[in-house]
């Protein structure tokens, strides 16, 4: 930052250009003896431009003088370089009193929805207009404004839950955040399985989630390479494990899409799903507000219906 | 006796209708990207991002920067009575700045800059605008230096500190150390880089775009009213006191921000002293009409340099009070910041340029008038209800994008809106804003039309003026 040498040097420039306003002002104020007459026109540039010498407006030299004398008194009540204001002013403490304040309001409202269930604050059109706030300033980059999610970002309105549903494991979601690790498979696979591996587990996979269940060639070597290692986190018959976020196969939410190429991507190289801890931004009870909303977004049959989406 | 060196005159003045066309359209593209997303058609190049550098250094040193050129190039030889300097600099002048443009229409899109608004430029094109500026310095003093008539007009005061200021302000604010061809390291770092930029970047508002287009209304203004200058006394006081004080206005871009709370009340209280001086200008061009006010029923291109002087009273009105702490707080980051530079840009230096051009360009092509005077009686319409569309559509969105994103529900405590609920209720003053800047644009086109009607009309008609003699009656000392 600057040394106080150069504030000091700032300071003084100040105090000069401001004088020095002043002066301009008080010494052409009046006309001075030897001036031009105000209607003398004797220079003459480009055959026809000339000039008065008429008084300054006087509205104009008090105006000049209004913001020079606030100016002075604006500086010493703020204070200026070294010299601290009279007004003790800092945009710090301007910022801390007013955060103060609304954190007060803030405070009684939260106390309210304190520690409640989430289900239960869905029921409240109050708590889940505050929570719906909350998600579109916080939530809604990735989720999307209507909950809706996007490629690598959970759906919220429909009714898939990667770590589970319940409204205790949809606080604790939002609350510690998740990390969901999908391993990168297509090494271990193409081991086990040969140049194919991969396209026969996407197969199988794909197989899962289709009507009638049907396997093919491909799937039912697939199915094989499945039970060797899949099954430790997506279980036997594909439902998934929601204590490891491993999601349930047998329904056809594809978070990363579920083309053959982008399943064949899941698999061969793996990903990685990050849900941010929430606690520490939001504090517990907006994170249960926010969560009432969310909760509101897949459940128009037993909550509160959620309002238009932002 | 010799002749005026009209030619790069008429180059600069058809660079300033090309670049003002160019300019607009494309702030036009960018004002309907911010409505409809999907015009950048998924092409880097044109992304908003790469093209509101283009669009700003085009309308502001291509566009502005040549009526500048134009402008002073002309006075400066007509009010010295004497041929510029040197016919050769002038060209280097003329031909170095239209390949900066052109470096500057490539590398932006290209996605090359420095970070620094207004200053995105890379350092092998700063070091060539430092060349070229100083060569115009060198061509306009030396003009200077040796006029015939005793006394330099008051136009070329203000011209004199622009373009010694320019230098100046460009010169320190683009001190990087290059890290490659077209990239670069600025040498300040934290708030110091961030004051800098904004002394530069207010400065380039003041010098840029205030004081050199006072220069441009002190010789416009009373050779089309024919009157004489209202107060020689006021334009002393108010030239002074205009630049001593631009300089210090810079900090009220940084308000609430890491630099230190004593900085930023600095800049605003040299703000509101800077109300006065920049009213002084208006004052003295307004009231030289006294007398010939009916003169504005019927000529046009005197309703524009009035009108363009009536949008630099408001918006030198307007940056004092939203420099005013309280009221930063609400208009800072907002549209309404886009709205007082439209005010400034299109209102005050564009109609004092397009005006002036309209004044000039007959003179320089031997001319009685315009192609057609009605058309510029249309533009001048055009340009002011696109102008008016256009800033208070963004006063609008601005203030409620203010309101909006402090407001706290009284009952509770807690924030009312959400940012994008905010973007839903600009939406439609996008529409409104792209709407008045198509006018604005149509304008431009309908300018580019006479103009090149009137050279077509002009053919074979040119001849070159012949220098002014030394003033006889400049008796007085």
């Amino acid at each position: 930052m600057m040394t106080s040498g150069w504030t000091w040097y700032v300071v003084i420039l100040v105090a000069l250009n401001i004088a020095g306003c002043f002066w301009l002002l008080m010494a052409n104020v009046k006309r001075r003896p030897g001036d031009p007459a105000p209607e003398d026109t004797s220079h003459v540039w480009d055959g026809d431009i000339t000039e008065y010498n008429k008084p300054l407006p006087r509205w104009w030299i008090n105006l000049f003088y209004i913001t020079i004398v606030f100016g002075i008194g604006y500086l010493f009540w703020y204070g200026v370089g070294p010299l601290r204001g009279f007004g003790h002013w800092s945009s710090k403490s301007e910022w801390a009193l007013d955060k103060a304040a609304e954190d007060a309001r803030l405070e009684e409202t939260l106390k309210l929805y304190a520690g409640k269930p989430i289900d239960v604050l869905a029921k409240d059109p109050g708590a889940v207009a505050i929570g719906r706030t909350i998600f579109a300033d916080n939530c809604a980059a990735c989720h999307g404004s209507t909950g809706l999610g996007a490629k690598g970002f959970p759906n919220l309105a429909d009714k898939a839950w990667y770590w589970g549903g319940s409204p205790d494991r949809v606080l604790e979601t939002i609350l510690k955040g998740r990390n969901a690790v999908m391993p990168a498979w297509g090494t271990v696979l193409t081991a086990q399985g040969g140049p194919l591996a991969v396209d026969d587990v996407v197969a199988y996979v794909q197989s899962l989630s289709k009507p009638g269940h049907v396997e093919d060639a491909a799937a039912q070597r697939g199915k094989a390479l499945f039970g060797t290692l899949c099954i430790a986190c997506h279980g036997p018959d594909g439902k998934g494990n929601p204590m490891l976020g491993a999601r349930d196969l047998t329904t056809a939410h594809w978070l990363y899409g579920g083309s053959k190429a982008a399943l064949h991507q899941t698999i061969a190289e793996g990903r990685n799903g990050i849900m941010p801890a929430w606690e520490p931004r939001l504090g517990e009870t907006r994170v249960r507000l926010v969560g009432a909303y969310v909760w509101t977004l897949s459940r128009h049959d037993d909550a509160a219906p959620p309002e238009a989406a932002p | 006796m010799g002749n005026y060196n009209d030619k790069v005159v008429r180059q600069f003045a058809v660079m300033t209708v090309v670049w003002g066309v160019v300019g607009m359209l494309v702030g036009v593209l960018i004002a309907a990207q911010l409505y409809f997303p999907a015009l950048n058609f998924n092409v880097p190049w044109l992304t908003f991002g790469r093209l509101r550098p283009l669009h700003t250094n085009a309308v502001i040193f291509a566009f502005g920067g040549c009526a500048l050129f134009a402008t002073s190039l002309y006075t400066v030889q007509r009010t010295c009575h004497v041929r510029l300097l040197s016919d050769k600099l002038a060209a280097f002048v003329f031909w170095g700045w239209q390949l900066i443009i052109v470096a500057a229409a490539i590398s932006l899109p290209l996605g090359y800059t420095q970070g620094k608004e207004y200053a995105e430029l890379e350092w092998p094109i700063d070091i060539a605008i430092a060349i070229v500026w100083v060569s115009y310095a060198v061509l306009f003093f030396g003009t200077i230096a040796k006029r015939k008539v005793k006394h330099i007009y008051v136009a070329n005061w203000f011209y004199g500190a622009y373009i010694i200021t320019i230098a100046l302000l460009h010169i320190v604010n683009n001190l990087s150390i290059p890290s490659g061809w077209m990239t670069s390291y600025s040498i300040y770092s934290g708030s110091v880089d961030a004051m800098v930029q904004w002394w530069y970047g207010h400065n380039a508002v003041g010098f840029f775009l205030t004081t050199a287009f006072l220069g441009m209304m002190y010789y416009f203004v009373p050779k089309q009213a024919g009157r004489p200058i209202y107060s020689y006394r006021l334009s002393i006081v108010h030239f002074w006191a205009l630049i001593a004080i631009y300089m210090w206005a810079g900090p009220h871009h940084l308000m609430y921000t890491a630099l230190p709370d004593w900085a930023q009340s600095l800049g605003m209280v040299f703000s509101l002293i800077l109300l006065a001086p920049s009213w002084g200008g208006a004052i003295n061009g307004i009231l030289t009409l006294s007398g010939v006010w009916h003169k504005l029923r019927t000529d046009p291109i005197l309703k524009f340099l009035i009108v363009s002087l009536s949008f630099y009273m408001m918006s030198t009105f307007e940056g004092p009070m939203m420099s005013i702490k309280t009221v930063n707080s609400l208009s800072h980051y907002t549209d309404w910041t886009i709205g007082h530079v439209h005010s400034g840009a299109l209102g005050w230096v564009a109609m004092i340029s397009i005006g002036s051009i309209y004044a000039m360009l007959p003179r320089l092509l031997n001319q009685q008038q315009m192609y057609s005077v009605k058309l510029i009686d249309t533009h001048f319409w055009l340009h002011t209800i696109g102008v008016v569309v256009y800033i208070a559509s963004m006063w609008i969105a601005g203030v409620m994008q203010g309101l909006m994103w402090r407001a706290t529900d009284p009952d509770n405590g807690t924030l009312v809106y959400s940012f994008v609920e905010s973007l839903n209720a600009t939406k439609p003053y996008y529409l409104f804003r792209l709407g008045g800047g198509l006018i604005v644009l149509s304008g431009m086109f309908v300018m580019a039309w006479n103009v090149f009607k009137t050279f077509q009309q002009a053919r074979g008609a040119i001849v070159a003026q012949p220098v002014l003699p030394a003033d006889a009656a400049d008796a007085r000392a």
